[in-house]
């Protein structure tokens, strides 16, 4: 178990490198970050003193590493072009409310993916089970942010049962997390069901009826617990879709949290916040994706042997 | 996501009754139809618009904005859609904007195969160190917030038809790297692949004469659905004003514009989607026919 962490440790360690060397070349792909920082009039000699003065003449490589020190060390990603105050502070302003809105999704989507993928098991090719099929296929095609909207003309405009923009309460998390949540639902609810069916014909189902106990306990206890296990695994590597969507989502409902900040700050060219937003995005993801690789493995030993 | 999703169906399993079974090959077949038809109606549209369009999509008349489609009280005739903020057809603009998501989805595609299945056929092949460089590579695409990378590429390099379809290219090809690097590990084991090491035949002529060809079912597959998620994703970018710039007519460029008037135009905003959305349906629905049909081995039933 421990070399298995030890691995995926270093493994991660790996790609969160990979990923703050992407975000901060991207940055040098096409543009000169000295233009970017001077008023357009400033002269050639202007621009060459300034270079010289915040580093950006020195060699691409020793930048980086300069980078990666201060962002490891002090976890400064620079000054935000725009707020004028350091691009971490931003976005840790910004953090509690994408932090509700996912977990707000993952309460909703679990409620329902659950119940019904188990009930679309157990009644295979009923009603049930094709008309979930079918909200599959839809939720497959179905642009997320154009989604978001349609909920909004109908429950906010038609109907007035719910408030359109803003976080202040409750209420205004409902429209936010079912647009988002719809986007996972339907794989959700597909692992519970192809989970549940697979684990059904096990000998130990048969063992645990035989032995006459409930229907329910035999369907919860026995079997979900172990359909239960991919579905773990799935969920980590949701929270990483959960960010990429919650960019689409926090713009259409203008939520202020992460996902508007960074579409926000790469129209305005504020590259600080856009460096620090994609590498903590990255960091979310990985962390995610270890936490349930490790999660998966100490349920299942077969994972961690392979 | 989609990865994901196409695990999932695929592992959809056969129902155990012949009958059920006759049925379920039936509805694959008939919503592959229905599938292909949505296509062939896109693709008529994009290269037809000039003739089919009622109307010039670019003609705007400030007398005639926001009209409501014309089956409604207030709707001009020849305005079957309604029009948009400045008086523009909103069916002719629907109607022109299939040429750009079309021609993205099906460019980003290709670039995206490309890529990734040359990188999957190396790191399936060479099962060694060039094969941990190219699946570590992979895990650091899919720990990437894929949207945030695209848009920013896209700001990077200036929004335009040419930079959207690199930027959804190269962040899209993981998906590719995957399944062609599995089924390559499968294929090298074959006794074609060492007949043909065997007769001392190169590298190169082995991945693409007798590797590559028996690739092709899962790589259409595939691509097929990628295609529908790289139209979504053109939509989004260009929604969020990093993509194709007005006036040219997109739908997500038409999206952002109409979602400014929902509280009372809601056709504006609802027409492009229905298109975005019927397009990503005709194409998944052709997809999941065409795994059912050509490639046994995805259906594991």
């Amino acid at each position: 178990m421990k070399t298995y962490i030890i691995k995926r440790l270093i493994q991660s360690i790996g790609v969160c490198l990979v990923i703050s060397m992407i975000s901060f070349f991207l940055l040098f792909l096409n543009t000169d970050p000295a233009l970017l920082l001077l008023p357009p009039e400033a002269e050639v000699k202007d621009i060459e003193l300034f270079k010289k003065q915040m580093g950006l003449d020195r060699p691409l490589i020793v930048q980086y590493g300069d980078f990666l020190r201060k962002v490891v060390f002090h976890g400064d990603f620079g000054q935000s072009f725009v707020a004028k105050v350091p691009a971490l502070q931003v976005i840790v302003e910004r953090l509690p409310a994408t932090i509700k809105l996912t977990v707000a999704v993952m309460i909703f989507v679990n409620l329902v993916s659950i119940p019904v993928g188990i009930i679309a098991a157990i009644r295979r090719y009923s009603l049930i089970d094709n008309v979930a099929t079918f909200f599959a296929l839809i939720g497959q095609a179905m642009p997320l942010y154009w989604f978001g909207i349609m909920l909004i003309i109908v429950f906010g405009v038609w109907l007035r049962w719910l408030p359109i923009s803003g976080s202040d309460s409750l209420a205004h998390l409902v429209l936010p997390a079912v647009t988002l949540g719809s986007w996972i639902l339907p794989v959700n609810m597909r692992l519970t069901r192809s989970g549940m069916l697979d684990v059904l014909n096990q000998d130990y189902i048969r063992t645990a009826r035989a032995k006459g106990l409930t229907e329910k306990k035999v369907l919860i206890k026995h079997a979900f617990r172990n359909a239960a296990i991919p579905l773990i695994t799935v969920l980590g590597m949701q929270i990483g879709l959960l960010l990429g969507g919650a960019v689409v989502t926090e713009t259409v409902f203008a939520w202020p949290g992460m996902g508007r900040l960074a579409v926000d700050s790469i129209r305005m060219g504020d590259y600080p916040v856009v460096q620090a937003v994609v590498v903590i995005f990255a960091f979310f993801v990985i962390i995610s994706n270890l936490v349930a690789d490790v999660l998966a493995a100490l349920i299942d030993p077969r994972i961690r042997l392979e | 996501m989609s990865d994901l999703m196409s695990k999932e169906f695929a592992l959809d399993e056969s129902p155990p009754t012949l009958r059920g079974r006759l049925l379920h090959k039936m509805w694959h077949l008939r919503m592959g139809v229905i599938g292909g038809l949505i296509i062939l109606g896109l693709v008529v549209t994009a290269i037809f618009c000039p003739v089919l369009a009622p109307q010039d999509p670019y003609k705007q008349d400030i007398t005639k904005r926001l009209k409501p489609p014309s089956w409604m009280e207030g709707g001009r005739p020849g305005h079957l859609l309604g029009t948009d903020h400045l008086g523009r057809d909103l069916l002719s603009r629907i109607m022109y904007g299939t040429r750009v998501s079309l021609t993205v989805g099906i460019s980003a595609v290709l670039l995206q195969v490309l890529i990734g299945v040359g990188l999957g056929l190396l790191a399936g092949y060479y099962s060694s160190k060039i094969d941990s460089v190219i699946s570590f590579f992979v895990n650091c695409m899919m720990g990437f917030p894929f949207i945030l990378l695209a848009m920013s590429l896209v700001a990077v390099l200036g929004p335009s038809l040419q930079n959207i379809i690199i930027a959804l290219g190269v962040t899209g090809w993981p998906v590719f790297t995957r399944v062609t690097r599995i089924e390559t590990l499968r294929l090298r084991e074959r006794e074609f692949v060492l007949a043909a090491t065997s007769l001392a035949f190169s590298t190169a002529r082995i991945l693409a004469r007798h590797i590559l060809p028996n690739l092709l079912p899962s790589i259409l597959v595939l691509g097929t659905v990628e295609v529908a998620r790289a139209i979504i994703q053109e939509s989004l970018l260009s929604f969020l004003g990093l993509g194709i710039q007005p006036p040219t007519p997109s739908w997500g460029v038409m999206l952002a514009e109409g979602r400014n008037y929902m509280l009372l135009q809601w056709w504006f905003a609802a027409f492009p989607g229905v298109a975005i959305f019927l397009s990503a349906l005709g194409i998944n629905l052709l997809g999941d026919a065409l795994r059912d049909l050509i490639d046994p081995h995805l259906r594991k039933s």
